[in-house]
């Protein structure tokens, strides 16, 4: 097994995600020039007053930090890794204060004419405390807490994302918890977290009372399997009463905390309202742009949605869209099956690695990557909630395309050891 | 490896392809199995441009043009890039008032602030000029070019018919047209709308969100080129139109000429006429409603065609025909006139000669003769009763197509009125007799024809018993594709030999008869005048002619209105259309000029 691993390898360093890297990177470059295509503008990769030619520069500068990264020492990366990440965190807090509104959200730094999105270097700063948390030998006490303390790593750089009104990136820091079920986290509560993202869906689309019906019955059914145990039965009443709560705190943040333009999102998304010209205006689009493409797709630059802006974002967060479009379903299917073939390729490397660290950091950015690809495809076709965040390695965007060939470029390093 | 771990990585991974799974699936149910989502894209992103395609043309038989299109220009607005201009100005150069310019533009706001709306409709080239040169000052005004209906000269109005915006119910029936498209109203236009309109085309323009337009759609592969409509030929010879039109001038009534031999009608003057020049342009629906409130000259109304008569002593032709036929009468059948045909407590009167055989009662228009001979044809002792007697006469009158409507390319025809058996019995409740109703025999009582049918019986006479439907299009397309159409040949039901004595006594009608003031210099002709009795006011003057006798070039009949007796106005202007026609001078110059001159208004 290991021998055949190394074979596939240059100088230790991994082809297969070499591959799957460029793979990517190119599709998001091709798709970013289709979507901005005008056949009246000569062609000319380097027009930097097109948003292909700027990102051509910013992948040019992520080859450039790939091999800055493989030149690094992986013992290095693994002594400064909490370091690392207070820097990066006193980074990001700093935003909030200095920061630039783009887009209703104060999470970028203008440096001359180019923004930074400093959140998006916090996602790799994170996967190192947390691979750097879990690989440390731990005391029988702080074995009892190290649940929370993972928490607390992950949760720092998600209030400060809230803080910068950057909903979309806070939410990323929760891919973590695939991780955290890997190394040990208690099933149970996963599903208990599942199942009140359920109740949370019941509650707004029916009402609370449907909520709470479903869950005494639930109590019903269960009381049997106690046996008259009475610790079970305290045990059960406990969970009803709990998640009974949480019905109601939802219930009352839905309807008098969110701002009425949240709710309408949450309303969108749930199916709740149909209202084509206005809140889901763009998911409407998005899910016209792909669902015209059809079997094989209208052919590269051949896109009508995304090229004349029915399609908002087109090249950054529904950067899909262009490609659902233009390639239909065979290149969505491709797409989709070239991350995933990157995804599994990480976790069959991160399996296979003796350094704990190295093995929980891959397993970081298999689940970071897996989140942004699920999240950002499940938006654009309407199965999960319109969140801004970006698909990885696509994407228009220097500062989400280095932040990601960071992320996986230490592993690749790491890996190379 | 810890059990526990090497479980939890597969259900990891498990959940991560199930998930990928649920994707695929909703991709595939968008993009495979709904069509939803590409008909939306379609509507979002592509506009279906119609291209108009412009009008068929029309020439008249020597390849003279009637019809032509002319480029016009409505002035459109998109009220939202209005901004501040000298309105003053705008209103000179339209000719239109402040407050009007001001409702202009509140409709087009109304209709919708971003389309463009027409501001104004149809302006001419010297309007286009001068706007075009002024356009930067009136931000949100723009010119658009349609093409108008144009004529060279203000003739065969009648014929030719006019276009005019779709109707609303027209609309709901056929698909094919859209809102603001012209069609064919009546006339050729309307008669030929398929063959003159073309075929639309579309050309498919991007537009991005802001529906502005980003070019064509796939470089212009699924566009489909307009159609241009096909040119039509008519039958009309449009000198000989403008030649009747003038000697109709002043005068109420119509001219009706035929080709014989084919069936072609050469020309159809009806008066008082209008210059179709009139019904194009902006000041078209003005001068429509001014024609449509002539109710003293009705100048839209084709009275060769919808007007109805009663044909006088031209249909005395038809019943010496018909009475041959039946055997009723031979050549040689001779009456004794006394001054008028007597039935019982009434005469119809004749000017009081001895006596006739059928040519020499067609030369004089022998009311007793012809009264006798329908008589006897409808009580002949052949048929059980007068009822069948008179169905045989009406089959005859049917056939020859008096009675009935021709079905031509013409438009809103009338069918005349020839009774029915059912008519006649209601009328008479049940009881008549030949006598009752001889009348019909001289072209009086109870039957009434078109100017057309009256022109197509002089067709028939001049063949010697056949007709082609008379119709004004000879070729579509092209000149040497003939219109298929009209090329069947229809029997009379009389036999050729009966059409001798009526042609004979027509030819003496010329040298010694009612029409001898109308002969033409060295030409045979046949006609037969007639009076078309009016019971409100003086008699219509009528006549019939065609000629050359032996091989007819053209039948024709006139009708003029109050004229008087038939050869006092309708004679002259028949037989110098017949002149006209077959010699392309008339000589008889002073003749000529009296006719054109004459006043019967």
């Amino acid at each position: 097994m290991l021998n055949d691993t190394r074979q596939k390898k240059i100088k230790g360093i991994d082809t297969q995600l070499i591959v799957y890297y460029i793979g990517l990177v190119l599709v998001g470059w091709l798709t970013i020039y289709s979507s901005a295509y005008d056949p009246s503008v000569p062609f000319n990769p380097l027009n930097m007053d097109q948003p292909y030619g700027r990102q051509l520069l910013w992948i040019i500068a992520a080859a450039i930090l790939a091999f800055v990264v493989l030149a690094i020492d992986s013992k290095l990366i693994q002594t400064y890794a909490y370091p690392v990440y207070a820097f990066f965190m006193l980074f990001i807090l700093s935003v909030v204060f200095i920061g630039t509104d783009i887009n209703g959200a104060k999470a970028w730094i203008k440096i001359g004419s180019f923004s930074i999105q400093p959140i998006e270097f916090a996602k790799f700063a994170t996967a190192l405390a947390i691979a750097k948390f879990f690989s440390s030998a731990k005391t029988e006490s702080e074995r009892k807490t190290q649940w929370i303390r993972a928490f607390i790593l992950i949760g720092i750089p998600a209030v400060i994302a809230i803080l910068q009104k950057d909903t979309g990136s806070a939410l990323v820091f929760a891919s973590f918890i695939i991780l955290f079920y890997r190394e040990g986290f208690n099933g149970w509560v996963l599903l208990a977290g599942i199942f009140a993202a359920f109740l949370f869906v019941l509650t707004i689309i029916t009402n609370e009372i449907y909520a709470v019906a479903l869950l005494l019955v639930i109590l019903i059914i269960a009381w049997p399997l106690t046996r008259g145990d009475k610790m079970k039965i305290i045990r059960n009443i406990g969970i009803f009463i709990a998640f009974t709560a949480f019905v109601f705190a939802v219930n009352f943040a839905y309807n008098e905390v969110l701002q009425p333009h949240q709710r309408q999102r949450i309303d969108t998304i749930l199916g709740k309202s149909v209202d084509p010209k206005g809140a889901d205006f763009n998911l409407n689009q998005s899910k016209i742009a792909i669902g015209s493409g059809g079997f094989f797709g209208k052919g590269y630059l051949h896109g009508t949605q995304t090229k004349l802006n029915f399609v908002p974002e087109q090249s950054t967060d529904f950067i899909f869209c262009g490609i659902g479009e233009e390639w239909g379903f065979l290149g969505s299917t491709a797409l989709i099956a070239l991350y995933m073939a990157l995804i599994i390729r990480l976790i069959i490397l991160a399996e296979k690695q003796r350094n704990p660290f190295t093995r929980i950091y891959g397993y970081c950015v298999a689940s970071i990557i897996f989140f942004h690809l699920a999240v950002n495809i499940g938006m654009t076709i309407g199965l999960v909630p319109i969140i801004g965040i970006p698909l990885p390695f696509i994407s228009y965007g220097g500062s989400s395309l280095w932040g990601f060939t960071t992320l996986l470029f230490i592993f690749i390093k790491l890996d190379d050891n | 490896m810890n059990p526990l771990k090497e479980q939890r990585r597969i259900i990891i991974i498990v959940l991560m392809i199930l998930v990928v799974g649920i994707y695929l699936v909703r991709l595939f149910s968008m993009q495979v199995i709904d069509n939803k989502y590409k008909d939306l894209a379609r509507s979002n992103a592509i506009r279906e441009v119609v291209q108009q395609p412009p009008r068929g043309l029309i020439y008249d038989r020597n390849d003279s043009l009637l019809v032509y299109n002319e480029a016009a220009y409505d002035l459109m607005v998109i009220p939202k890039k209005v901004s501040d201009f000298d309105t003053m100005d705008l209103c000179k150069i339209l000719d239109i008032t402040k407050e009007d310019l001001i409702e202009r533009l509140e409709k087009a706001r109304t209709y919708s602030p971003i389309l463009p709306s027409i501001f104004a409709q149809q302006l001419g080239k010297e309007d286009y000029g001068y706007l075009q040169e002024k356009l930067y000052k009136f931000p949100g005004f723009y010119v658009q070019p349609r093409t108008l209906r144009a004529y060279p000269e203000p003739i065969a109005a009648h014929i030719l018919g006019y276009i005019g915006e779709i109707s609303d119910a027209l609309l709901k029936e056929d698909s094919y047209y859209q809102m603001g498209d012209y069609i064919g109203i009546s006339g050729i236009e309307k008669s030929y709308e398929e063959e003159l309109r073309g075929v639309k085309g579309k050309k498919m323009v991007l537009v991005d969100v802001h529906n502005r337009e980003k070019g064509s759609y796939r470089n212009g592969e699924l566009d489909v080129k307009a159609i241009p409509g096909s040119n039509l030929w008519c039958t009309i010879d449009m000198q000989l139109q403008r030649y009747g039109e003038k000697l109709m001038a002043n005068k109420r009534g119509s001219i009706v000429a035929i080709e014989p031999s084919t069936g072609e009608i050469l020309c159809i003057v009806s008066t008082p006429t209008y210059d179709p020049n009139l019904l194009v342009g902006k000041n078209r629906s003005k001068n429509y409603s001014k024609l449509l409130k002539d109710s003293v000259n009705v100048p839209l109304y084709n009275r060769a065609l919808k007007a109805i008569y009663p044909p006088g002593s031209t249909f005395k032709l038809a019943n010496g025909l018909i009475a041959q036929q039946e055997g009723v009468i031979t050549r040689y059948t001779y009456y004794s006139c006394g001054g008028g045909y007597n039935i019982g407590n009434h005469i119809v009167k004749c000017h009081g000669h001895a006596g006739s055989d059928l040519i020499d009662a067609v030369r004089c228009s022998c009311n007793s003769y012809f009264c006798r001979a329908f008589v006897n044809t409808v009580s002949n002792p052949k048929y059980k009763s007068v009822r069948d007697g008179y169905q045989v006469w009406k089959d005859y009158i049917n056939q020859m197509g008096i009675g009935q409507k021709f079905d031509t390319d013409l438009p809103y025809e009338s069918k005349g009125i020839i009774p029915t058996v059912e008519d006649l019995d209601r009328e008479y409740r049940g009881h008549w007799r030949g006598n009752s109703i001889v009348s019909m025999g001289i072209g009086q009582g109870q039957v009434a024809c078109t100017p057309l049918q009256m022109a197509n019986l002089i067709a028939i006479i001049a063949n010697r018993g056949y007709y082609y439907k008379p119709h004004v299009v000879k070729a579509i397309g092209t000149k040497d594709n003939p219109n298929t159409r009209y090329n069947q040949r229809i029997n009379s039901g009389i036999e050729p030999r009966y059409f001798e004595p009526i042609i004979e006594g027509m030819k003496l009608v010329m040298t010694s008869g009612t029409g001898r003031f109308a002969q033409i210099d060295s030409l045979e002709i046949a006609g037969k005048t007639g009076t078309a009795q009016n019971p409100h006011g003086q008699d219509h003057s009528v006549f019939a002619c065609f000629g050359p006798v032996d091989s007819p070039k053209i039948a024709v009949f006139v009708l003029v209105e109050n004229g008087g007796w038939g050869a006092s106005v309708a004679a002259p202007i028949a037989s110098l259309i017949t002149e006209f026609y077959l010699r392309r001078e008339v000589k008889r110059t002073d003749l000529e000029k009296r006719m054109m001159e004459l006043n019967t208004r």
